[in-house]
């Protein structure tokens, strides 16, 4: 069989794509090197705006968003991977149930509907509720969607893992607690870590939702930045951005290395 | 001999359909017990019944007198030796083999020793602190077999332990199975489909189908007196003829091939009229001293033996295997033979 480089027209499309998707991050990141104010011409290397970042005007700010996205990101992650990992037992262990096929639309769902839509109506939830907007609503909001993110590579994970082994260890005089402990769990972490990373990832880098449902005076990195650049572009925001988009590129590495790792030794 | 398997009327059901119809066996303690079906017949439902992987319908599972059929698959001292082995691949070979100690209190120092013991057993020894991704298929059944006999099980339950291997190690393994079973002195509950295993190994044998257990005996019992269709058609070759049954009596019938030949034999059915005649294809002889006369169709070489397939003068086909000895004449297609019956290498059988 033909290997898909040989279809014509393939190659260009292919380069087009990859241009069109990666050229801005290209140059954002090296724009973060500029050693000029301007963003447009280059004035050669620097690195201070990144000192800008951590020292300048507007470091406070940034730095106490910076605190609230990680530590959102942190518990939000957590706890929706707890969520998850839950929900992808009894998915895919939990046999025929009533209601299965609802279940899992229900899970998923928050990956199909518009953030704009959830984000509006999260917002609309919490002040039915009265619930002031601030730290907290935006943890709750980053903790439901995150758990589809986090359930997908769970659930994935939990499906290649044969029942067999559950049984021969029920078989082998282990309760069900213990089989579920001793071998069950740590055949899952690869896909519990990896489900926990993009959900950090996720929580780390939304905008929408937090946006709506902040309050005013809170703010999480990707706020903050938006709230900065609407004043103009300045190079330290190229520089905040190019730091965001090194954790993201760790984060999800590592997320696809642990699971590669775990399809290795089943 | 004292009881270790007692299984009374045993079904199963998933929903609308029945596994098991009623299923009744006793096995012995310290035998080699054999079921052996084709996909499907019931049987490795019957082998997760006593392990306790699944829910009984109704009947009775007794282990050496307690019923089981209610307890959870870790309160039943019977372990598994899975078809795909499932050894914890998280788990080095001896923490492996020890899993079950572990769970069941014993002390880290005695476990290891005895884990050790069983790794012994099977050849394994340096291999106790690799991974079983790391081993062999034949090296992870062994791993496997350890595993489940370290507990000492009461019984060992074996699902097609051998049907992932390849051929020599296959042949090598059964031998290796029977050893360990003498060793132990354990009960081992074997399921195949395989029914040249189930031969070689078994003390007796369970042919299960369509979820009833069609017979139960030795392999000799099963091959050379079947019950039924099944059984005679399942276990070896055989030539199937159709029959009308002249005259039952005492176990014995006469009866009459569309040939116009009559031959009188072993019966395991009462009752005159249409039937089907089992003849083993190595209990007849090409002999002027004849029972049947056939016309040779064709000549098959295997090596060991000769196949020759012909057909009756009644124009029904039939198939004998010869020796391959120099001795030997070779028939030639379209010649004639006079085909000789050994006592007992013909049966009347039920339907």
């Amino acid at each position: 069989m033909k290997g898909v480089r040989h279809y014509p027209g393939f190659l260009p499309l292919t380069i087009v794509c990859l241009v069109v998707l990666y050229t801005p991050l290209i140059v954002v990141a090296v724009y973060s090197f500029n050693a000029s104010t301007s963003i447009t011409s280059w004035g050669g290397f620097s690195l201070r705006w990144y000192g800008e970042v951590f020292t300048g005007r507007e470091a406070t700010r940034f730095g106490q968003a910076a605190w609230n996205s990680i530590t959102i990101a942190l518990m939000a992650a957590t706890t929706a991977t707890v969520i998850a990992t839950a929900a992808a037992l009894a998915m895919v262990r939990g046999g025929p149930f009533r209601g299965r096929q609802a279940s899992f639309a229900l899970i998923n769902l928050p990956l199909m509907v518009p953030e704009i839509v959830i984000a509006v109506a999260t917002l609309i939830f919490f002040s039915t509720i009265g619930l002031k907007t601030g730290y907290l609503t935006i943890l709750l909001a980053h903790i439901t969607f995150c758990i589809p993110f986090a359930y997908l590579p769970i659930a994935a994970r939990l499906e290649g893992i044969e029942g067999t082994y559950e049984q021969a260890a029920r078989d082998l005089y282990a309760t069900r607690a213990q089989a579920f402990r001793l071998i069950l769990l740590p055949l899952m972490v690869p896909g519990i870590v990896s489900g926990w990373l993009l959900a950090f990832i996720i929580s780390l880098d939304d905008f929408i939702i937090t946006n709506f449902v902040k309050g005013a005076g809170m703010e999480t990195l990707p706020t903050a930045i938006f709230g900065s650049v609407k004043q103009g572009i300045k190079p330290n925001i190229m520089a905040i951005s190019t730091l965001m988009l090194l954790v993201s590129v760790l984060f999800v590495t590592a997320a696809y290395l642990i699971n590669r790792r775990g399809r290795q030794t089943p | 001999m004292s009881t270790a398997v007692d299984i009374r009327d045993a079904v199963k059901r998933y929903g609308p359909v029945t596994a098991l119809h009623g299923v009744s066996l006793t096995i012995a303690d310290n035998e080699f017990f054999t079921l052996l079906g084709p996909s499907g017949c019931g049987k490795t439902t019957l082998l997760r019944l006593i392990a306790g992987f699944e829910e009984i319908t109704s009947g009775e599972i007794r282990l050496f007198g307690q019923d089981i059929a209610r307890l959870e698959p870790h309160q039943r001292p019977v372990n598994t030796v899975f078809q795909q082995y499932a050894l914890f691949p998280h788990m080095s070979v001896i923490d492996n083999v020890a899993f079950g100690l572990k769970m069941k209190g014993v002390d880290p120092a005695t476990r290891r020793a005895r884990a050790g013991r069983m790794l012994e057993m099977v050849h394994l020894s340096q291999f106790a602190d690799r991974l079983p991704a790391q081993l062999s298929g034949g090296q992870q059944q062994r791993v496997a077999l350890a595993r489940a006999l370290a507990p000492q099980p009461r019984v060992l339950l074996l699902d097609e332990p051998l049907s992932a291997l390849d051929l020599k190690l296959r042949q090598a393994m059964r031998v290796e199975l029977k050893q360990l079973q003498e060793e132990t002195g354990i009960t081992f509950i074997f399921v195949t489909h395989d029914q040249e295993e189930a031969l070689t190994m078994s003390d007796r044998i369970a042919v299960m189908s369509a979820g009833r257990v069609q017979q139960i005996g030795t392999a000799r019992e099963i091959y050379e007196a079947p019950v039924n269709r099944f059984v005679a058609d399942f276990i070896g070759e055989t030539n199937l003829l159709q029959v009308t049954v002249e005259e039952v009596s005492e176990d014995r019938a006469t009866v009459v091939l569309p040939g116009g030949h009559r031959i009188t034999c072993p019966s395991a059915s009462s009752s005159t009229g249409l039937h089907h005649l089992s003849i083993r294809p190595e209990r007849l002889m090409i002999s002027d001293d004849a029972d049947l006369t056939a016309t040779v169709e064709r000549v098959v070489y295997l090596g060991t033996d000769l196949q020759v397939i012909a057909h009756l003068d009644g124009g029904q086909p039939i198939t004998l295997r010869l020796q391959n000895a120099a001795r030997v004449a070779l028939p030639e297609p379209g010649q004639r033979i006079g085909l000789h019956l050994e006592e007992g290498g013909a049966r009347l059988l039920a339907d």
